[in-house]
């Protein structure tokens, strides 16, 4: 595989990760546990749709055949989306959203930090104007994990659930494939393989905390970064997709 | 029993220099909860570099009845304001 080719893989890997995950925090935007919740959750929405726009902006000029961020956000069908499969599991309740966003954060926190040192200068700059979002993000949920974790008998039984049942997501996020291997070689990308431990120390201090019980199965989930999804892909899309497939190019 | 979590004032200062100043309130279960939804509320759109919080149960506040005790008496007090003297022209910025 060229390295161009594999670049343009890589940053629609990221900005589809961003993109998907935005979607689906922003559909808790007037349910909300609390008000304020509501504004938390969706801020961080958008953070990821702000992250996804850059990404995608960089992917059109690096393709260099004149497409737009709204064509990859747009105009493409399930199988070209390349997310991992955790960012696009339902946000069932509170619980799952928490467990989602907080393995999420730990690998992105780790990886963010990685990217800052990108040989691509202009890669490099995105990190560093995301990671103070994604500091913040990691914050965020690590302390509702604990305050679920170690809060009522009601609450600990649900995020243990939420976490058993999102565990075998995690993996896609860490074990690198052949796109992800290029990419460190070129020192453009991040070496998955050095950031692994860290973030499955974080996830271990914060369950510690929490009182939660790591799941024993070391079996995980694949197939999003490759374009293989799971149903709940093509929901998003339709309703994301709608407006822009009824009405090609509208503005507002 | 009440189920809300407890009400806490949140107060913001918008830059160095200035005082902290009452932005409204909200609902966290503790001080550190507190912080981050004043964060995500009240500062959104860059208003602050810097925020306070305190239980609203902690606040004394004057009684609204007493306002004629407190607070009359001053309005007829004009002289304690510092606006009977002169200022010489060669001081500025006052």
């Amino acid at each position: 595989m060229k390295i161009n080719d594999a670049y343009l893989e890589y940053l629609l890997r990221l900005g589809d990760n961003a993109l998907i995950l935005g979607q689906r925090l922003s559909e808790w935007c007037g349910h909300g546990p609390i008000l304020e919740q509501d504004i938390a959750i969706t801020n961080i929405a958008l953070d990821f749709i702000g992250q996804a726009r850059m990404l995608y902006q960089y992917a059109a000029e690096i393709e260099g055949s004149g497409k737009t961020e709204d064509d990859f956000a747009y105009f493409r069908d399930a199988h070209q989306f390349k997310n991992v499969l955790l960012v696009e599991q339902p946000n069932e309740d509170w619980a799952y959203t928490i467990i989602r966003q907080f393995m999420y954060d730990a690998y992105n926190f780790y990886f963010h930090r990685a990217l800052q040192t990108s040989k691509d200068p202009k890669l490099a700059a995105y990190a560093e104007k995301s990671i103070k979002e994604i500091t913040y993000h990691l914050r965020w949920s690590s302390e509702w994990v604990v305050r679920l974790g170690d809060g009522t008998t009601e609450s600990h039984e649900r995020i243990q659930r939420a976490l058993d049942e999102y565990w075998s997501f995690h993996g896609e996020l860490i074990i690198p494939d052949e796109i992800d291997m290029i990419m460190a070689e070129t020192e453009i990308g991040v070496n998955l393989t050095e950031i692994k431990p860290l973030v499955e120390e974080k996830m271990n201090e914060i369950f510690l905390m929490a009182g939660l019980r790591k799941p024993a199965s070391t079996w995980m989930h694949k197939g999003g970064k490759n374009g293989i999804h799971s149903e709940y892909l093509g929901y998003i899309l339709a309703e994301m997709q709608a407006v822009q497939r009824t009405y090609p190019g509208n503005e507002w | 029993m009440n189920k809300d979590w407890p009400l806490w004032e949140v107060f913001i200062r918008s830059k160095n220099g200035l005082s902290h100043k009452h932005a409204g309130s909200l609902h966290a279960v503790d001080a550190a909860m507190a912080i981050e939804n004043a964060r995500d509320v009240y500062t959104r759109r860059a208003e602050g570099v810097s925020i306070w919080v305190i239980e609203s149960k902690n606040i004394t506040a004057s009684d609204p009845a007493d306002t004629d005790m407190l607070f009359e008496p001053s309005v007829s007090k004009v002289y304690r304001h510092p606006t009977f003297y002169d200022v010489p022209d060669s001081i500025t910025h006052m």
